[in-house]
């Protein structure tokens, strides 16, 4: 499956992958129009420090702790995309004390925010590698 | 070969066996029983219906069609009264039995009544573990019975409480001086019985109901209380007594192997009746808890299925949110104690020869599974920077190494 890999020696941490992510799930046509005046959650977040930095978002994990630990049953894997519905979801935050790389967030509408790799919004590819300008975070099948 | 599989309780670990036998299995028979009359449905959700939060039609874990999907013989409302072990069947209280080639023993939790003197003499009294429960609170309140006391301020009687705040007046009573004295230190539940009061439950902590005369409750120190409705929430134990009376070994659950195995062949257990190693700290424990419950499921169905699957990452966990705080718990508070907390963001850290035991977190709860996975990969903290992620949970504090293997996807 194709899954989004990190290049840290390339991220500029110019946050912009955060940027496209937040716009892509807005499924407007303009960036500018979109995230004008918006504190934007992204799915994918840029972790800074000492000059080094890199970009995390989900791993779509084979054996997804946060989907197994899920309570209400809104995780779910859906053709490996670990997916919420976020109509289902309750907002517990189980599945942000299970995942090891703290690829999930509370969301300001109550549910939880993850990256689904662009599947539940018109850009259908992730939107966060399309807007990286550095190669630093590449969309790829590896055989994982 | 076409093997029978008979799974006992239809919850989280149930689901969890399942799920994993028909990854491998498509072709033996699955009979579910169930004393309830649900199709499966989260345990945690009914006080979030009493609260109006999630509708009947929302509470269920699996969509509708998952017993036809999954070509299960679900047979809700039927009690299983029967183990035997030797003869490998179970026998329901309708009489019937049914034999098995492997047997899942998934029969949860179940609250615990103590024996007050004069609780007979109480009308509309409940325990609080059940959808049903929540529907027969939800019918007294609704009837203009308003004044509801809670016996036990832990998770239970706190969720119950939160769940029908807005429709009654809640009294919450415990013997101990400290709410959520199961999953909380000290320290930090000083904050949350602030905030419980602060939205209109009254407390009475330090304080034991010694007896009911009719619907009224006499405490420890010699105050009264009078109320419509009671609830009980002292607690839940393993249904183990099937397994225990059929001769199998159990202590306050049924004990279980690292395979979800019992010590009877052929028979499984998992989730809240069953007790295993909590891997924080190497000691046989009751963990019941939904995550557990699920993967142990999951677990003992891969087994049952002659797929070999190990789970030993059980650990105790509660993600609790109570009137808009959020607590995050993991793990033992056993060790030193590491204390990054800032005003009402509380950040606790407890940690013993050189690995993270447990921690408490309330409000500010971001990556917290970044800690969990420390506690349950038993991460030697010298090879971390500690005192970074304690204060900003992220991957930085582990090395370039572990994140080109985690996010750069290099072996
Ligand atoms: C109010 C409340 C809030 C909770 N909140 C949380 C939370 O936020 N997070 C969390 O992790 N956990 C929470 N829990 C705990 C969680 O619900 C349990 O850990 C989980 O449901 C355990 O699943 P289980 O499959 O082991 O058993 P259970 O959910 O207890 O189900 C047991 C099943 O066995 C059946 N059964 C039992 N005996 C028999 C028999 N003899 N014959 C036939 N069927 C039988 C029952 O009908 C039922 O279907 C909460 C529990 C309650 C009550």
């Amino acid at each position: 499956m194709k899954r989004v890999y990190v290049n840290e020696e390339w991220c500029l941490g110019c946050h912009l992958c955060e940027y496209y992510c937040a716009f892509a799930q807005t499924n407007e046509n303009d960036i500018a129009r979109a995230l004008k005046d918006k504190v934007i959650k992204p799915g994918i977040r840029v972790e800074e420090h000492n000059g080094i930095c890199f970009a995390v978002s989900c791993r779509h994990c084979e054996e997804p702790l946060c989907a197994k630990s899920c309570i209400t049953g809104a995780l779910t894997v859906v053709s490996g995309i670990v997916s919420v519905d976020t109509e289902k979801c309750i907002g517990c935050y189980t599945c942000i004390l299970n995942c090891p790389y703290g690829a999930i967030s509370p969301s300001e509408k109550g549910a939880i925010l993850k990256c689904q790799l662009c599947s539940d919004n018109t850009h259908g590819s992730p939107a966060c590698v399309k807007g990286c300008p550095n190669k630093a975070i590449v969309f790829e099948e590896r055989g994982l | 070969m076409h093997r029978k599989y008979v799974i006992i309780g239809n919850s989280a670990a149930a689901v969890g066996a399942v799920e994993a036998i028909r990854r491998n299995d498509r072709n033996g028979s699955i009979v579910i029983f169930s004393k309830e009359s649900q199709s499966t449905y989260s345990r945690p959700l009914i006080s979030y219906y009493n609260q109006g939060k999630v509708g009947r039609e929302s509470i269920y874990f699996r969509p509708d069609d998952f017993y036809e999907k999954n070509d299960c013989d679900f047979r809700p409302g039927t009690s299983v009264f029967k183990i035997d072990i030797h003869s490998c069947t179970i026998t329901t209280d309708s009489g019937s039995d049914e034999k098995y080639d492997r047997l899942l023993i998934a029969t949860g939790s179940e609250p615990v009544v103590p024996p007050f003197p004069g609780l007979d003499t109480v009308s509309n009294v409940r325990t609080y573990t059940s959808f049903d429960d929540a529907l027969a609170l939800e019918e007294l309140i609704s009837s203009g019975l308003s004044r509801v006391l809670i016996v036990g301020a832990g998770l239970i009687g706190l969720k119950c409480a939160e769940g029908i705040s807005k429709k009654a007046d809640v009294t919450c009573v415990d013997l101990s001086d400290k709410v959520l004295s199961s999953i909380l230190d000290d320290v930090s539940s000083d904050l949350i019985s602030d905030h419980i009061r602060s939205n209109g439950i009254k407390l009475v902590l330090g304080n034991a109901v010694k007896a009911f005369s009719g619907n009224k409750a006499e405490l420890a120190d010699g105050s009264r209380i009078d109320f419509d409705v009671l609830v009980i929430a002292s607690g839940v134990r393993p249904c183990a007594s099937l397994f225990k009376n059929a001769g199998g070994l159990t202590g306050k659950g049924i004990i279980i192997d690292d395979h979800c195995r019992t010590s009877a062949e052929n028979v499984f257990a998992a989730g809240d009746c069953v007790e295993s190693v909590d891997m924080s700290t190497g000691k046989y424990k009751v963990m019941a808890l939904l995550p557990n419950a699920y993967m142990q499921g999951e677990c003992a169905g891969s087994n049952m299925s002659d797929t070999e699957c190990v789970f030993n990452k059980a650990i105790p966990m509660n993600a609790l949110t109570l009137f808009g705080l959020h607590i995050l718990t993991t793990g033992s508070y056993t060790g030193e104690v590491s204390d990054d907390s800032e005003g009402n963001d509380i950040r606790r850290f407890y940690h013993s020869d050189n690995r993270l035991n447990g921690y408490i977190l309330i409000n500010n709860i971001d990556k917290a599974g970044i800690y969990t996975s420390m506690i349950r990969d038993r991460v030697p903290l010298d090879t971390i920077d500690f005192g970074l992620v304690r204060k900003a949970p992220g991957l930085m504090a582990f090395g370039r190494v572990y994140r080109d293997k985690t996010l750069g996807g290099k072996s």
